[in-house]
């Protein structure tokens, strides 16, 4: 049926579009705008060219910042996918095979609940739980029992080499259930036949996971891999939250969003901030490009 | 994979999950750019013309008298019953037919940013809290009243008698800025803080100490304090560093006069690099080294406030809001006590009992409101006896308005404090930077955890903040002040 198509079409899209012009594509030309001017929050902005970028290239934070992202992007993608694998591969197809069909280790149904829970915690409720859990004192949760044992505390938030992984380890605790789950959707999809024919081959469960399991999860771990991409460019609420000094101990915990937020409210520093958010645009631009690029691969169709 | 499929059909649950991923991942960068709202609407720096009605000895800033008054009142540790059962009422009665509208929240500059934005402030704003707006800026951009007249009006309750002369020296001085053509007052700061250093008079009194006054008596009391298993000095370095560079840099004004801390706030060249400023970290770094519990630096203020309360830290630098903010904490016979920094030596310039004392919690009037007139008799009428005596009773603390406050029997903490006051007589110092420059006072904070968890020595401290200093002084885009 040609006929009305394009009035059709349009009349479906003429709505978000045109939520997404303003509220997306907007703003996001606004920022662009704002980043090469002086703009303190009140009065009209002077317009200063790229002088807010070249001292962007002078600042030490942002460059720790940078950095950061850098350590996140590695961790964060690659602890976060072993640990969920691992738990999804335990849940699906790690017990024993009952009639010929691969089942979970036992009590998989319970697991994958417990495990699906902290995703359901807001992200701020998450933090102040770690709040207490890395309470550098006998009432922290891991200092209280460190203690009771005579041992010294941790101060993990405070020492400066071990702050960003303590930080870490929250963010990839409050990420694993989610991708359990995903990863179990696509475990399930893969047919229970390939495993049958690999055990009558004498595969072990290490050859199963490696051999089978992985390379027809190979798509799904490829979205894996994005999403917490974009996990790792923000970390905001986490850092904001958790870290001492707001990202502290003398920025070994800051992220590109903290600094964004404190150029912008607590410095007034409109224009200096955008310069950030542009740059931060780039980045996760680059890294949408590359990551797509790299992880490009046959998959397997069944 | 394909980048456009050819038929509808190509399009999998998986290469629909990728670009949805793809497509959310642009989107991230947008939360952090959502702060550049419009900047449009404010292009117009010419002052609107505010209501005027005819002067009088009853209206000397001359105030329209039906002309409407709009009051934002941060709403934080002091509250806003002050303002809606106090200030508004006196106003109220002396101009029956304006129309007062009260509004308070505790995120100021998210309230009111894009009032400021589009042209339209409030009349009365009490700027305060964590999120409150820039003053520096403000003052830049022409949205505040200068409070000249105010101050030159006669007071309520002596017409003979000049409101700045009903206040505590130095009140007027703290909400002056300078643009550069001369110092003018833009804001109102009403509220007496006293910073020192504090502990409990049970505590103290049931060990025998006494608080020290020279630097060794003082090492020797931690050193007995800690002897009885008690962290002997506390601050809190997640949130809280500001209250132990405020110790430094007083013990510094002490050790070398006020002027270090004049410089400071000047951005003169080598004010950080001082030699009072070298020898006040010096002297704090020991204690840090020696006396701090190492686990301080990761709680929050509260925390460690609550162990005071417990018994568990002898002494604790902060203002004299302390006691109010902890008492649900306290014991009933805890009894705080203010003391101040120590000699260092006999050379210091300042005699013992010297301290910081300020107006704290700022009020200002819109220059581009509609009734900035109405804004200032506001500020005359909190800064009448019947204001502040109403503001000192209803949140217990004192005002900038000595008579306010006289006769009230304050808790033991605060009677402390202004007895420390009184006692310090012309030895009170001040300092602004944390004000006037944001960034400062966040490096400040930072490198002061530096210093006291001992991370990094007083040099490089002193090095570190001048150098921050200096490049706050090359940045344009930075209004700077002078005092």
């Amino acid at each position: 049926m040609r006929h009305g198509k394009y009035p059709f079409v349009v009349g479906f899209l003429a709505a978000p579009v045109t939520l997404y012009a303003v509220f997306v594509i907007a703003p996001y030309a606004q920022a662009f705008q704002i980043s090469m001017t002086d703009w303190r929050g009140f009065s009209a902005p002077n317009y200063i060219g790229f002088e807010n970028f070249r001292r962007l290239f002078h600042d030490h934070r942002f460059w720790q910042a940078i950095e950061h992202h850098g350590i996140l992007l590695l961790a964060l993608p690659l602890i976060t996918i072993a640990i969920a694998l691992f738990f999804a591969f335990l849940l699906n197809v790690g017990g024993r095979s009952r009639g010929g069909q691969r089942r979970g280790v036992w009590g998989s149904n319970f697991y994958r609940v417990v495990f699906f829970f902290p995703q359901v915690l807001a992200v701020a409720i998450v933090a102040v739980l770690f709040q207490t859990v890395y309470r550098p004192n006998s009432s922290g949760l891991i200092n209280g029992v460190l203690m009771k044992l005579g041992l010294d505390p941790v101060l993990f938030l405070v020492r400066p080499s071990l702050a960003l992984w303590s930080i870490i380890a929250v963010l990839v605790w409050q990420a694993v259930g989610f991708y359990v789950v995903l990863f179990s959707a696509g475990m399930s999809a893969i047919p229970p036949d390939i495993y049958e024919a690999a055990e009558m081959d004498g595969a072990t469960r290490v050859t199963l996971f490696f051999r089978v399991t992985l390379p027809l999860l190979w798509d799904t771990l490829q979205v894996a891999w994005v999403y917490l991409g974009i996990a790792a460019f923000d970390a905001f609420a986490i850092v904001s939250v958790l870290s001492v000094d707001n990202g502290g101990p003398d920025g070994a915990t800051t992220v590109l969003a903290l600094e964004i937020y404190r150029n912008a409210f607590v410095y007034s520093k409109y224009g200096y901030a955008s310069a950030m958010g542009v740059a931060l645009f780039f980045l996760t631009l680059t890294f949408a490009a590359l990551t797509l690029r790299l992880s490009r691969r046959e998959s397997v169709e069944y | 994979m394909s980048v456009t499929p050819d038929r509808p059909s190509d399009l999998t649950r998986r290469t629909l999950l990728g670009r949805t991923a793809a497509a959310g991942l642009l989107v991230t960068p947008a939360a952090g750019l959502l702060s550049a709202c419009a900047t449009s609407g404010s292009d117009d720096t010419g002052k609107k013309d505010g209501a005027e009605g005819t002067k009088s000895d009853q209206n000397p800033l001359g105030v329209k008298e039906d002309a409407a008054l709009e009051v934002i009142i941060f709403n934080g540790g002091y509250g806003e019953k002050y303002a809606t059962d106090v200030h508004e009422p006196l106003y109220k009665k002396e101009f029956p037919k304006a129309e007062i509208k009260h509004q308070s929240t505790q995120a100021i500059s998210t309230v009111l940013q894009p009032r400021f934005a589009a042209g339209n402030p409030p009349e009365f704003v009490n700027n305060s809290g964590e999120k409150l707006m820039d003053f520096g800026a403000l003052v830049k951009d022409g949205q505040l009243q200068d409070l000249t007249e105010l101050w030159d009006a006669p007071s309520v309750d002596d017409p003979s008698k000049k409101v700045r002369d009903t206040v505590v020296p130095g009140t007027v001085e703290q909400g002056m800025y300078d643009t550069g053509d001369g110092a003018k007052p833009y804001v109102l700061y009403y509220v007496s803080t006293v910073y020192g250093l504090w502990y409990s008079g049970k505590l103290f009194q049931s060990n025998g100490w006494q608080p020290a006054k020279t630097w060794d008596e003082f090492m020797g009391l931690l050193d007995k304090i800690k002897g009885k298993g008690i962290t002997p000095y506390g601050y809190a370095g997640a949130n809280a560093a500001y209250y132990q560079w405020n110790v430094i840099l007083t013990h510094a004004a002490k050790i070398g006069g006020a002027d270090v801390l004049k410089n400071i706030d000047n951005l003169t060249p080598g004010a950080w690099t001082a030699d009072p400023v070298l020898k006040a970290a010096t002297a704090w770094a020991e204690v840090g080294a020696k006396y701090l519990d190492k686990s301080f630096e990761g709680l929050k203020h509260t925390d460690v406030q609550l162990q005071q309360d417990q018994y568990k830290v002898g002494f604790y630098p902060s203002g004299d809001w302390l006691e109010n903010e902890q008492k649900q904490n306290t014991p009933p016979d805890f009894q705080y006590q203010l003391t101040t920094m120590p000699d260092l030596t006999s050379a210091d310039a300042m005699p013992f009992g010297a301290l910081r004392a300020a107006a704290g919690e700022g009020y200002f009037v819109s220059a581009r409101s509609n009734n900035p007139r109405g804004g200032m008799e506001y500020m005359r009428q909190m800064l009448s006896t019947a204001g502040a005596k109403g503001f000192t009773e209803t949140v217990k603390a004192a005002t900038v308005v000595p008579a306010g406050s006289e006769g009230y029997a304050f808790p033991p903490g605060v009677a402390s404090s202004q007895a420390a006051l009184k006692a310090a007589g012309a030895n009170v110092v001040n300092l602004m930077f944390d004000n006037w420059y944001k960034e400062l006072d966040t490096e400040c904070r930072t490198a002061t955890n530096e210093l006291m968890f001992g991370r990094v020595k007083a040099e490089q401290f002193c090095e570190r903040m001048q150098k921050r200093a200096d490049a706050l002084t090359k940045d344009d885009s930075v209004a700077k002040f002078q005092r």
